[in-house]
């Protein structure tokens, strides 16, 4: 309710602040429906105050588990009682308790601390995934949608190609050409996130380029690539932070996903998803094995995904980039 | 729209085509040697050598290449390397499973997602609504065999209404095709959601309630009409995302099926195997896709004559 009603609630003052420039690009057929917001804007506006509130709590809220575990990341000895190698013959799958706050698994390693210091291998994966396969994905869109013609058709072609293949198993096909490790699991997460950003830009490149400013840029005597650096590509940048903050939580969670099938990062460095796959043949006997690793990856993707609705409603006050 | 028709089929078979290519150079051409996988550590170059050969590896990558595409289109996905039986009946054998867990799981995220958005957009702005949006944002969050495991933890274990793992019957599949479908169903309950949203906005509600229609015959029959014909698209996006869910699902709750043949022959590295299981599931996805692009022209009027429009 609170991402709809704020929407509406913005879109008000924007949509007539870029009402006059979207009259010239293109006469939009949707002009009667916005009058037909307006009214249902006013009579929520009491409640959209409420929701605003309720959206800083949350957002804030997100932005505490999002640094916590950064946090953990950088610095994991500063907060895990124990180190992540310390197995404990004495203290093989022992309920949480006050000497081990989340218990300890068939090891005797503390859970707890195995949770702390897995953060690093999923944080840095995530954050050199989404990198790479924004990047990428935001180049090929912004070709595509720029040139549009045979370039634009084939690349496309390409990327319907690209999504054919079910995501976890196009990682699973370069997970097995190539050996375990960090740098594996983070091309192959990158790999096929790719052509999601593709497809966003492209649709957004190919709307802008029909505006007439572009027009007067190539007018004046610019470049195509001085064109796209300095007019095109500031106008998707919100789309693209809105599009790389959500990323973060896919690339968490696929990552999590291939190591728990047993193709990510290996044992030395167990990630998030790795303690879930060892907590599970322990399922029966000790639920906390498998509760507090899953817990940590849902807490930080729900953390990231709140933070990347967060933006998305703030500069993107019409929902213009696609939700997929 | 014959002509469309024909003209989705052959963008198909150029899709599936593309796709094979792409996982033959993924597999095939990228810097790993199966061979010396297989042949482990110890093995001296001369039996790594004899593997290679052996297995056809020692070829140019362009024979690979063609023979594999000539191999597909015969139905013959080669030989597994490590139990020499063809790939295709293995996988032939397990597609079934993962049919029938895709479908069960679709169609709860279908009657799920579809119920949720409507309600979610009946009751836009107030609680129902609200409450259906955070939940979707918690089980987009989840990873989805975390989200298995505490089922298991809770309906299995604690409770012992269900089986844990395994294939027996009906009361096995509750678990996973629910798990995976409720992941799904999110997709539908947005787009619902949004589709009836943009809806009410049209001129066509002004109108039907200008002529003096109740607002519940005006939302339920009028506008939701409207708006369900785009959840068909949507089972063409989704379907993607129910193979690769079925991977995961599959392998958790030890079930038969094509990503568990695949998540097993990669640690044996039998690539033939891993292919084709790729090679199937996208197939799936490509016919579902083709499937909805038709059946969407002849649910949606409007299309019809756009296309004939567009033909002439």
């Amino acid at each position: 309710m609170k991402e709809a009603l704020e929407q509406v609630a913005a879109s008000v003052p924007v949509a007539t602040l870029h009402a006059p420039q979207d009259e010239l690009s293109e006469p939009r057929v949707a002009r009667p429906s916005e009058r037909v917001v307006a009214p249902a804007a006013q009579s929520s506006k009491p409640m959209a105050a409420g929701g605003s509130r309720l959206q800083a709590w949350t957002a804030s809220a997100a932005g505490l588990v999002i640094a916590t575990v950064l946090l953990w990341a950088i610095a994991p000895e500063l907060i895990a009682p124990y180190a992540p190698t310390q197995m404990d013959g004495s203290a093989i799958l022992l309920a949480p308790s006050s000497r081990h706050w989340l218990g300890t698994d068939q090891f005797g390693r503390d859970v707890g601390s195995l949770v702390v210091y897995g953060a690093r291998q999923s944080v840095l994966m995530a954050i050199f995934a989404v990198l790479i396969s924004c990047s990428c994905g935001v180049a090929l869109g912004l070709v595509a949608g720029y040139t549009g013609g045979a370039c634009d058709m084939l690349l496309m072609r390409a990327v319907d190609v690209w999504m054919a293949i079910p995501n976890i198993l196009l990682a699973i096909a370069i997970c097995t050409a190539l050996d375990p490790s960090l740098h594996t699991t983070i091309l192959a997460v990158s790999v096929t996130a790719i052509p999601r950003y593709a497809r966003v830009l492209r649709a957004q490149v190919m709307a802008i380029r029909a505006r007439p400013f572009i027009l007067a840029a190539r007018a004046s005597g610019a470049s195509h690539a001085s064109i796209l650096r300095r007019h095109v590509l500031p106008h998707c940048s919100s789309t693209i932070l809105v599009l790389a903050t959500l990323g973060v939580g896919s690339a968490i969670l696929l990552g999590s996903s291939l190591s728990f099938l047993g193709l990510g990062i290996n044992d030395e460095r167990p990630d998030w998803g790795y303690l879930l796959t060892q907590g599970r043949g322990y399922l029966t006997v000790a639920w906390w094995t498998v509760t507090f690793p899953g817990l940590a990856i849902t807490l930080l993707v729900i953390a990231v995904n709140t933070l990347g609705d967060a933006l998305r409603r703030r500069l993107e006050p019409r929902g213009a980039a696609g939700t997929r | 729209m014959m002509r469309r028709v024909l003209g989705r089929l052959a963008a198909s078979v150029g899709v599936v085509f593309g796709a094979v290519t792409l996982i033959f150079l993924i597999l095939n051409w990228l810097p790993g040697d199966p061979a010396a996988l297989i042949a482990g550590d110890a093995a001296s170059p001369e039996t790594v050598e004899q593997i290679r050969a052996q297995l056809n590896l020692d070829r140019p990558l362009w024979d690979q290449y063609r023979d594999c595409l000539i191999g597909i289109t015969r139905g013959d996905l080669g030989r597994s390397y490590v139990t020499r039986e063809p790939v295709a009946t293995r996988l032939l054998a397990q597609f079934p499973a993962t049919l029938s867990l895709t479908l069960s799981a679709g169609l709860i995220a279908l009657v799920l997602g579809v119920t949720l958005g409507v309600l979610s957009a009946r009751f836009h702005g107030r609680w129902p609504d609200q409450l259906i949006q955070l939940s979707a944002l918690s089980v987009v969050s989840v990873p989805p065999f975390w989200l298995g495991l505490l089922a298991i933890l809770c309906f299995s274990v604690y409770l012992g209404w269900l089986p844990v793992l395994g294939d027996g019957g009906f009361r096995a599949d509750i678990l996973p095709s629910t798990c995976l479908g409720l992941v799904v169903s999110v997709h539908f309950m947005r787009m619902v959601r949004s589709n009836v949203l943009d809806q009410l906005h049209e001129p066509y509600v002004t109108a039907l309630r200008a002529k003096g229609l109740g607002q519940a015959r005006v939302f339920y029959v009028h506008v939701l009409r409207n708006a369900l014909i785009a959840a068909v698209t949507l089972l063409g996006v989704v379907i993607g995302e129910l193979l690769s869910g079925a991977v995961v699902i599959e392998t958790l709750f030890a079930r038969q099926g094509l990503g568990r043949v695949a998540v097993e022959a990669i640690s044996q590295k039998d690539l033939p195997v891993v292919q084709g299981a790729i090679l199937l599931a996208s197939i799936t996805y490509v016919v579902v896709n083709l499937l909805v692009d038709v059946s969407y022209v002849w649910i949606d009027p409007r299309l019809r004559t756009d296309s004939l429009r567009g033909a002439r």
